[in-house]
């Protein structure tokens, strides 16, 4: 099971659980586990957050390969010398 | 230019043209002028555009008269608020972000009101300058003049003129019933804070102010629309992406992107705030109704008051040590000016105020607040300036009241590959320890200092994206090449993608052409920024000469009719892999490409790719400054940014990028602010009164590279551009406090302003 973390504004969906473990084999699979315990958690996961799998952030890359073992952190999307006209989804 | 080089662990040893300083591809067009900026686009019977812009900071606009304006011969179109679609109230995506389009076409052009002094109000095609100007001149425009309010504290109180009467601030629960300036709340943390201070034996707690600042970019935005009779749109601009440019004006006017084609000219700096729009979408829906191409250049003045410099912040500060110097608590307050409309960078602010550091236990609390100013832009490694250049006096503060030299005590809790962020991942291998080292080991640092001469470090973090690319290699009939992508190039990507695919083919630089594409001749390709061209269009370009090398492979197999897999490639040569391939003469890229239409026809390639695993960026600057105790001024007397930059493409670049963020930062820290008179007109928009620093301010930077690879790249490579503007102010400010015992908190650290918290032992001020 790979164990999820999520950021504390999204502890509403949850119940205030910040850290859980779902069975996933990538991302998609890992917002579609979280959608179906914590409706309406799947769309703020997929346009507002990038991913860090293991360390390793990952932006819009849904079929990204997600381990057994795997840290799957939710984290806001990074913007950069850009894309500041949206405020960061937290 | 003392520039050291500190090889750090290995896979990079075989590169023969990455990390080498060929001559820049755009070099002799730059310097002989011959290269076209946004101004000098011309076509044929173009008009010029002119934007008249309210001189109110808020006020209601109850009615605007474009009568005696279309009188005037020579005017052609006049666009104001009733000329451009409404769109819904909505964050929608857009690329790597969500987008506003209400908000950014309220932006473009007032609707109910103006909200800043300088917000566009009108424009006017006319066939010369003098015709748009006496045109403006002609419209009238009714105010009902509005309280309005700039600093970031002020516009957070509950009597504060309130600039959105449907902005309800989110990410408080409940969500309040009345409408305020705070458009959003965010919050991060680890750990248990109180339990961290409980720990602590020194405690340092600051608040913080910082002034709004420009990017200050030397060419004015500019833009040459066309929008022809069948609907085909044609916009040549300065950008830092045309692709966003495209997507911006396709739904601002309600056209189809595919019906745009955007080319991008030169760019005269860009900094993060060419990745927006005010102009094009103004002149191309002039162009619609004129029927003829519109032409339109910011004044700098224009630029100043209307376009979008970074946030002014107000930051506090907690931090708590142990007599040992491990740091056992961190807590920030942060708020940062969004300008006009909802979005400052005060995510990647609070994400980043304390990277540089393994802290069990932290908590940021982060406000994003509307104010009469400009909506900002983004400004190199946007937030992070601001709030590590509070958190990082207080660090050096706890060292001083440790009595830990300032290194030593950053070097005790910096970040290394398996700390876990404030923002929940474990970095991978970085290089804040490696940058450290550099800077405390630099002969710099070892000098002696004379009288009211004071030295300070400061550390910085930031992120670095990767995100989507798109790169096309041509192979010509002689074996050069051209390899094509879609990224301005503001900091010498021209140059790193050609030694990147020049590296991947095997072939001197020299013979890989680097072209930037317009949208309709090139993928979509994500802006130029996040520090990520040189890393994801440079992956993009390596496998595309993947691509390439393959198919010269294949077709030196059919030439030689062996198996592919009896061909190898190297230093830009088909090779049999070995005696029992054949007996065969290495064939060049060069004979090979001119037997392509024998052997299966043109040799291409194209690659399309969201790259992942950018590697996070550190530097370590040192300023050594000097106070003059009469006047206030600092001298800064000498400067050494080290940074790590996974691998230096083409150093020269890289070098740049350092000594262009810290000079950024060093007139961030001293002098740069936007002044406001009582009515909140801007009161200093030239380059006369807002004091950027020019090369007789300062001393010559000395950029040290330190290379910690990045594994997720083929040649190591991390973003540059962005981390060298993050640790200037808090250096500065640092060294001040080292010449004079004077904690300066407020910027910019001006010589009034010194002067001041000198006679009284502090600073104090307002964002």
């Amino acid at each position: 099971m790979a164990q999820v973390v999520l950021p504390s504004s999204l502890a509403k969906y949850t119940g205030g659980l910040k850290e859980l473990e779902v069975e996933a084999s990538d991302i998609r699979g890992v917002i579609r586990a979280l959608e179906a315990r914590y409706a309406g958690i799947g769309r703020e996961l997929e346009e507002g957050m990038a991913v860090a799998v293991d360390g390793q952030i990952h932006q819009d890359d849904l079929f990204a390969p997600v381990a057994p073992e795997s840290e799957v952190c939710f984290l806001p999307r990074i913007g950069g010398g850009g894309p500041l006209t949206a405020p960061l989804k937290l | 230019m003392a520039t050291a080089k500190q090889e750090i662990g290995n896979g990079n040893g075989s590169l023969k043209y990455v990390g080498t300083r060929p001559w820049r591809p755009d070099g002799v067009d730059k310097v002989t002028g011959r290269a076209k900026f946004g101004a000098d686009i011309s076509l044929p019977g173009m008009l010029v555009g002119r934007v008249l812009r309210s001189p109110h900071a808020h006020a209601r606009i109850r009615s605007i008269d474009t009568s005696k304006a279309r009188a005037l011969p020579g005017v052609k179109a006049i666009v104001t608020r009733d000329e451009l679609p409404d769109i819904p109230n909505q964050w929608v995506p857009a690329g790597e972000v969500a987008v506003n389009y209400r908000d950014m076409s309220q932006n473009v052009m007032a609707r109910e009101k103006a909200l800043y002094d300088g917000h566009a109000v009108a424009a006017v095609a006319a066939t010369s300058q003098a015709i748009a100007k006496q045109a403006l001149d002609l419209i009238e425009v009714d105010y009902e003049v509005l309280p309005h309010v700039i600093d970031v504290r002020e516009a957070m109180k509950p009597d504060a003129p309130v600039l959105h009467d449907d902005m309800f601030t989110e990410g408080v629960e409940p969500t309040p019933e009345t409408p305020s300036n705070i458009f959003k709340k965010v919050e991060f943390s680890s750990g248990d804070v109180e339990k961290g201070f409980g720990e602590a034996d020194v405690i340092v707690e600051r608040t913080f102010t910082t002034k709004p600042v420009h990017q200050g970019y030397i060419e004015p935005h500019a833009v040459v629309a066309s929008a022809g009779e069948d609907g085909q749109c044609e916009v040549w601009c300065c950008t830092q992406g045309q692709f966003t440019v495209r997507a911006y004006c396709a739904n601002l006017l309600g056209i189809d992107i595919g019906k745009i084609n955007v080319t991008p000219s030169e760019i005269g700096g860009g900094f993060g705030g060419k990745t927006v729009v005010y102009l094009e979408p103004i002149a191309l829906r002039l162009s619609q109704l004129a029927g003829r191409p519109v032409k339109m250049v910011m004044s700098r003045e224009e630029v100043f008051r209307a376009s979008g410099p970074t946030s002014g912040g107000a930051m506090t500060i907690k931090m708590g040590a142990t007599k040992d110097g491990k740091i056992t608590a961190a807590k920030a307050w942060l708020a940062y000016q969004a300008g006009a409309f909802p979005g400052s960078p005060i995510g990647p602010g609070c994400m980043c105020v304390f990277a540089p550091y393994d802290i069990e236990n932290a908590e940021v609390e982060g406000y994003d607040v509307v104010v009469n100013r400009p909506k900002v832009a983004a400004y190199r490694a946007p937030g992070a300036p601001i709030s590590e250049f509070a958190s990082e006096g207080v660090v050096d503060e706890l060292a001083k009241k440790l009595g830990i030299e300032p290194a030593e005590f950053r070097l005790m809790n910096a970040a290394k590959e398996g700390t876990r962020a404030l923002y929940g991942p474990k970095f991978g291998p970085v290089g804040c320890i490696e940058t450290l080292e550099a800077a405390r080991n630099s002969e710099h640092y070892k000098t002696p200092l004379g009288p009211n001469q004071g030295r300070g470090l400061a550390t910085g973090f930031w992120f670095n994206i990767g995100g989507e690319s798109c790169a096309t290699i041509n192979v010509n009939e002689d074996g050069t090449a051209t390899v094509i992508e879609g990224n301005p190039d503001i900091g010498g990507s021209r140059a790193s993608i050609q030694l990147q695919a020049a590296e991947a083919l095997g072939i001197p630089p020299e013979r890989v052409r680097p072209l930037v594409a317009d949208t309709d001749s090139i993928g979509y390709t994500f802006l130029t920024g996040g520090s990520r061209v040189t890393f994801a269009t440079g992956m993009a370009a390596i496998e595309a000469a993947g691509k390439v090398v393959a198919e010269l492979r294949a077709r030196a197999a059919k030439i030689w009719d062996i198996p592919v897999d009896a061909v190898e490639w190297e230093d830009g040569f088909a090779k049999p892999s070995g005696s029992n391939a054949g007996d065969f003469e290495p064939m060049s890229m060069a004979e090979i490409a001119a037997q392509a239409g024998k052997t299966g026809g043109p040799i291409a390639a194209t690659a399309a790719i969201n790259a992942q695993g950018a590697g996070p960026g550190f530097g370590t600057h040192v300023c050594d400054v000097e106070v003059d105790r009469e006047t206030g001024r600092v001298t800064v007397l000498r400067y050494t940014a080290v940074q790590d930059a996974g691998k230096a493409v083409h150093p020269s670049y890289v070098e740049g990028q350092i000594q262009g963020g810290a000079a950024q930062g060093i007139g961030w820290a001293l002098n740069e602010e936007y002044i406001y008179d009582k009515d909140g007109r801007l009161e200093n928009p030239g380059f006369l009164d807002y004091r950027m620093p020019v090369a007789s301010d300062l001393p010559m930077i000395d950029a040290v590279i330190v290379e910690v690879p990045n594994p997720n790249h083929p040649y190591g490579v991390r973003g540059v551009g962005e981390t060298p503007i993050v640790p200037p102010m808090a250096a500065v400010a640092n060294a001040i406090e080292n010449a004079t015992g004077v904690r300066m908190t407020d910027l910019p650290m001006s010589p009034p302003r010194l002067l001041d918290a000198m006679d009284n032992g502090g600073s104090n001020g307002g964002a």
